[in-house]
């Protein structure tokens, strides 16, 4: 085998999530005007911009909550655009909605309980990972969820990712509402995740915080993608798209 | 002792027939937060078609086994699929008006295939009898108990600790965050369907066989109406607590049988015997903490129609009296006569009734208060009427404008705090109460009715029945200004914020609970004002006009028409005239009815809050209000309020 005929590291690993020319919105209304991305596996990826970009959007329409009218989406190699979110949950795509996650009229213990859809992990074992990763949630085995501090309960909600060992991991807004003590304590879950392999898309409103975790990062504005690149490269970036977008950084 | 062991026996069987019926209303609305008000229609038609199949040689067990594991489920999953998977995230008017419709409807096919009022035998499951502390039982009863109590904890370990029922519940809480735990929230919501359909029909079949002489159609319907109250009690969540209440409910009518029956005078206490049940089911609302109370959601109004002008309205109602006048013309002096014409008793019956379907625009579409005894006050103001100087005079109207008024206000005082489903539930078991304990009563409407006679204002009689109508349709003419007056007032932005946002109204300072009082006894007084325009038309009036079905179905097309517009409150009064005029329609009212909110049950506005209606329907005189271009619109909006508009009537709905 020559030199030559060796792909490059690049070509040669399938992304873990690829999107092209992906169109989308609610009604007659686009919100998605052709956004191509590209995440490497193992990456945690930054998605940021101001208000109304179209940031959520996107991950709605990757865990299959909106339909794109246009594009691809693929979850290693696999397309997806086409498929339920139910189906996309066993290919290994795990989204944590914006809001809190959970079931609040389902005790925590409840909750944990429908984690176990995916299969192959047992309801006792859900539950002992979720509480050995956040041991308050294991005081509270039996209050229902939305009687739980917006902390806990988003604890709860990212438990969801611990348990069901995805591949790819959705985090919309995980810092909404809460202390940043608690933002900072969630952060590191979802660093240990990454550490683990795990491919990770963040939201978020908290440039820094966003930008302190993740590998990888992306400006979005008026529904496309303006900039990508490192963390660094994008720091400064994010204040301006956030300036010029109309809309003040959290 | 012997006595009151006596009534306890009695009382917990009675509650066993309620528990099983209650168990599975609490299990629908846990798997499907819609309070299914078809599923004692559900448990009747289960009984009757398990009677019919016997009746065709169908051996016992074939039977059992094709109602129960068959034909139930399979109907509930039907039903879950044409029509409950629809109301996600509906307001919480639509499920009330959809299982109501559908209660009609088989109200009405069951009507037609077995007649509502012939009384059938089913044979019991276990012949025999056994005795117990001096009372003599059939052995079904014994087995109804024990199915009871099975059933009850079986639902109980299935929503505890299994991970089915969990995620039934789970439904309920967020169907897209079940989806995004990998199973479908449609197949369990649908499981939720077919077992809560396959407990009623296990009611029924277990419950029909101990009614003896009382296994109707109707009976058989109104039976569940009684577990109402049991439900109430577990706060339609908790199976144990509905269980207990069930016990409670026929221990307590027992015990009010046996030793009310030793104290009152006979015949008296009879009727509220038979409103017992309602009377427990209005207390039971009202006593609920409030805390309770949050998960029945509120009525998200859909978008209300442009306010009219005052002009317009003014140019429009005296077009509408001359119009009568013409029409008046061209019959003869007695046409209102039932007999004479079939047209004339649908014109007048309209504008009366018509009354009754604006207090329901007040309440349903301006204030979002979902109320069922409209023609409870409606009863009260023929009564009125009637009994006051010497039934035919101003001051008749003025008594009935004003006692239902007041009645509206005791009504609204102690419900307050209950909104949506709950309100839905008051005003039903108030209804029902009124109808059991008062209008039932010899003394009150008597068993030919009362006669109420027609009113000489200032020397100018309207005993003609061309005078007659033109009084009608002036008086629903201005009634119906009223209404749109009020709309534009001080008081009708409070209705309609009350509506939308009563958190908001109290940052505001506006008080919710005097709001809501003063609509309701705005709304009785109509009502009774309709009520007694409604006898003066009639002549007699009689216990059997305002029953709660009929209640029902009017205002299920207040609601087909759009409870929001005075059009729509005209002509659901005109459909209701119709129905009950022409005799071969009679008999499928409840089945058009039905049908029809099932069909408006899929958009939120009525006929009339069609946008294509909407488009295309325009009175000469009304302006059009300028539409704004779709792309206008900020995309930050969210899905569900772009689904909530695309519902909504369009600017030019016809008011």
């Amino acid at each position: 085998m020559t030199a030559t005929s060796l792909p490059t590291p690049e070509a040669d690993v399938v992304p873990a999530l690829s999107i092209a020319g992906l169109h989308a919105g609610y009604g007659r209304i686009e919100v998605l005007h052709g956004v191509d991305l590209e995440i490497p596996a193992g990456s945690v990826f930054a998605l940021l911009g101001p208000n109304g970009a179209g940031k959520s959007t996107l991950l709605k329409v990757v865990s299959g909550r909106v339909r794109a009218t246009k594009g691809t989406v693929a979850v290693g190699g696999t397309r997806i655009d086409r498929r339920p979110a139910e189906a996309l949950v066993h290919l290994g795509l795990c989204s944590i909605p914006e809001g809190r996650g959970v079931f609040p009229n389902l005790t925590v213990r409840e909750n944990l309980w429908m984690w176990t859809y995916r299969g192959g992990v047992s309801r006792d074992e859900v539950e002992a990972r979720a509480y050995e990763a956040f041991p308050r949630l294991g005081t509270r085995r039996r209050q229902l969820a939305g009687t739980m501090s917006g902390g806990e309960q988003q604890m709860l909600a990212i438990s969801r990712a611990l348990v069901t060992d995805p591949k790819v991991l959705l985090l919309d807004e995980l810092s909404m509402g809460l202390a940043p003590l608690i933002v900072e304590e969630l952060y590191e879950v979802v660093g240990t995740l990454a550490g683990q392999g795990l491919t990770v898309v963040v939201v978020e409103q908290f440039v820094t915080t966003a930008l302190h975790v993740a590998t990888r990062a992306a400006i979005m504005v008026h529904g496309r993608i303006v900039r990508e690149g490192s963390p660094a490269e994008m720091a400064d970036a994010a204040l301006g798209a956030y300036l010029s977008g109309g809309s003040t950084p959290a | 002792m012997t006595e009151f062991l006596e009534f306890t026996v009695l009382g917990v069987a009675v509650g066993a027939a309620y528990a099983i019926l209650a168990t599975g209303l609490v299990v629908t609305y846990t798997t499907s937060g819609i309070f299914n008000f078809a599923h004692g229609a559900v448990a009747m038609f289960a009984a009757f078609t398990y009677w019919s199949l016997t009746q065709h040689g169908v051996p016992e067990w074939l039977g059992l086994l094709l109602v129960l594991a068959v034909g139930a489920p399979a109907f509930g999953a039907l039903v879950e699929w044409g029509l409950m998977r629809r109301l996600y995230g509906a307001s919480v008017e639509r499920p009330i008006m959809v299982t109501l419709g559908l209660l009609v409807i088989m109200l009405g096919a069951a009507d037609l295939i077995w007649n509502i009022s012939t009384v059938r035998t089913l044979n019991p499951l276990v012949a025999g009898t056994f005795t117990l502390f001096g009372v003599k039982l059939p052995w079904q009863n014994a087995v109804l108990l024990g199915a009871a109590v099975l059933v009850a904890v079986a639902m109980r370990l299935l929503f505890a600790r299994t991970r089915l029922g969990v995620g039934m519940r789970a439904v309920v809480d967020d169907p897209e965050l079940v989806r995004m735990t990998g199973v479908s929230p449609n197949r369990m919501s649908r499981a939720g369907w077919m077992l809560g359909f396959f407990l009623a029909a296990l009611a029924g079949v277990l419950i029909a066989p101990t009614l003896g002489s009382t296994f109707t159609v109707l009976n058989m319907t109104l039976l569940v109406v009684n577990a109402y109250a049991a439900a109430v009690v577990g706060r339609l969540r908790s199976v144990p607590w509905a269980f207990v209440g069930a016990i409670g409910l026929g221990l307590a009518t027992e015990y009010f049988v046996g030793y009310g029956s030793q104290h009152f005078a006979s015949g008296v206490g009879s009727e509220i015997t038979t409103a017992l049940p309602m009377i427990f089911l209005f207390v039971a609302l009202v006593a609920l903490p409030s805390a309770r109370l949050e998960a029945a959601g509120r009525l998200v109004a859909a978008r209300i129609p442009r306010t009219v002008r005052g002009r317009e309205s003014l140019i429009a109602a005296s077009l509408f009296v001359a119009a009568s006048v013409v029409f008046s013309l061209f019959f003869s002096g007695t046409f209102l006569t039932e007999g004479v014409s079939t047209v004339g008793p649908i014109a007048g019956q309209t504008m009366a009734l018509g009354l009754v379907a604006l207090s329901l625009v007040l309440l349903i579409g301006y204030a979002g208060e979902v109320s069922l005894c409209q023609f409870a006050f409606m009863g009260i103001g023929a009564f009125c009427m009637g009994k006051v100087a010497g039934g035919d005079s101003l001051l008749g109207v003025l008594v009935a404008v004003g006692a239902c008024a007041a009645v509206g206000v005791l009504v609204a005082l102690p419900t307050i705090r209950l909104r949506g489903l709950y309100l839905a539930l008051a005003t039903f078991a108030f209804a029902e109460a009124v109808q059991l304990g008062f209008f039932a009563d010899t003394h009150v409407l008597g068993q030919a009715g009362i006669i109420v006679g027609r009113i000489s204002v200032a020397g100018v009689s309207f005993t003609g029945d061309r005078a007659e109508f033109i009084l009608l349709s002036v008086v629903f003419a201005l009634c119906a200004v009223g209404v749109l007056a009020i709309r534009r007032s001080a008081f009708g932005r409070r209705l309609v914020a009350v509506n939308d946002s009563p958190a908001a109204c109290a940052t505001v300072g506006l008080n919710t609970g005097i709001t809501k009082v003063a609509v309701f006894a705005l709304a009785a007084g109509m009502a009774g004002l309709g009520g007694a325009m409604w006898g003066s038309l009639q002549g007699t009036v009689g216990a059997s006009n305002f029953t709660i079905f009929a209640g029902v179905i009017f205002v299920l097309f207040v609601v087909i028409w759009s409870a929001r517009t005075v059009t729509g409150a005209f002509l659901a009064a005109l459909t209701y005239a119709i129905f009950t005029n022409v005799s071969h329609l009679t008999k499928v009212e409840g089945i058009f009815a039905g049908v029809g909110v099932i069909l408006i049950g899929w958009v939120a506005n009525g006929i009339l809050g069609i946008e294509w209606f909407g488009d295309r329907v325009h009175l000469p005189w009304v302006r059009r209000a300028p539409t704004e271009p779709a792309d206008a619109v900020e995309p930050c909006l969210e899905p569900s309020l772009l689904a909530a508009g695309s519902e909504a009537g369009g600017p030019g709905v016809v008011s």
